[in-house]
């Protein structure tokens, strides 16, 4: 089965979806992804949708699960990249996404992980839960 | 009038994939803009699924349409799963028997311009959405 490459760059995890996702696929990045982030001890994880054409029920549920997943195992998740015909389409299809940070690209993203978890991978202050 | 018709098997998950991707192909060949490709893809994903998942397989039926001077992509999804006992409440969005967020059937109505359900219980379902240019 194909897989959905992980990179890492420091203490952060970098997801790039380019392929239309089948339900298995996406369940499978949410399991790499968890392992990763406890065996990398990453402390963020940037996942750049700008490729994925639509963000479905079961895309947005995976990616919601993903951020909790992940603040359970203290890394923060950014979602970048969203295409605009995508949020329009997510919010009438009544999916909001709570919980899931998210910025414009993959520059804004990294500036927010930065931000929140020092370049030594510390945290650098608490803000409340989006 | 019919101007193009597709069918599609819904057997296996990536069976989902193809179909949204005959959808893309069919609104493209329609005239959608881009926001309008990516509802009725989306709708289609959700209802792809569902045929899949509840239904335990089924087809897609893809057309390009026209009546008089509007054009437009309708697609009906049949399959002959155990039905659906209380359809409005399957409606509602949160309403789940997959451990899904319940919002894929409630959803896909508001992304189209028209959606019919009609299912009876160990006959299966049919749901027919068209969008119009």
């Amino acid at each position: 089965m194909d897989k959905i490459p992980i990179l890492r760059m420091g203490r952060f995890l970098l997801v790039t979806i380019q392929v239309d996702m089948h339900d298995q696929l996406a369940l499978a990045l949410q399991e790499d992804l968890t392992s990763r982030i406890v065996k990398d001890g990453a402390r963020g994880v940037l996942i750049d949708i700008s490729s994925l054409e639509i963000v479905d029920s079961f895309i947005g549920r995976m990616l919601g699960t993903i951020a909790s997943m992940s603040r359970m195992l203290d890394a923060e998740t950014v979602l970048v990249g969203m295409q605009p015909a995508v949020a329009i389409t997510m919010v009438e299809l009544g999916l909001a996404l709570p919980g899931v940070r998210t910025a414009l690209d993959v520059d804004k993203g990294m500036e927010m992980l930065r931000s929140r978890i020092g370049p030594d991978g510390e945290m650098t202050g608490h803000d409340p839960d989006p | 009038m019919i101007l193009t018709r597709e069918v599609a098997e819904l057997k296996r998950p990536e069976d989902v994939v193809r179909v949204r991707q005959v959808a893309r192909a069919l609104a493209l060949q329609a005239g959608f803009g881009l926001v309008d490709q990516t509802k009725i893809v989306t709708a289609v994903s959700e209802l792809g699924r569902n045929a899949l998942i509840h239904g335990g397989g089924g087809t897609a039926t893809l057309e390009v349409i026209e009546e008089g001077i509007r054009r437009g992509l309708r697609i009906v999804f049949r399959d002959e799963g155990p039905g659906i006992a209380d359809v409005e409440r399957a409606l509602q969005d949160g309403y789940t028997t997959s451990g899904g967020l319940g919002i894929g059937l409630g959803g896909a109505r508001r992304l189209m311009n028209e959606f019919e359900i009609s299912s009876s219980p160990g006959k299966g379902t049919t749901v027919t959405i068209a969008r119009w240019k």
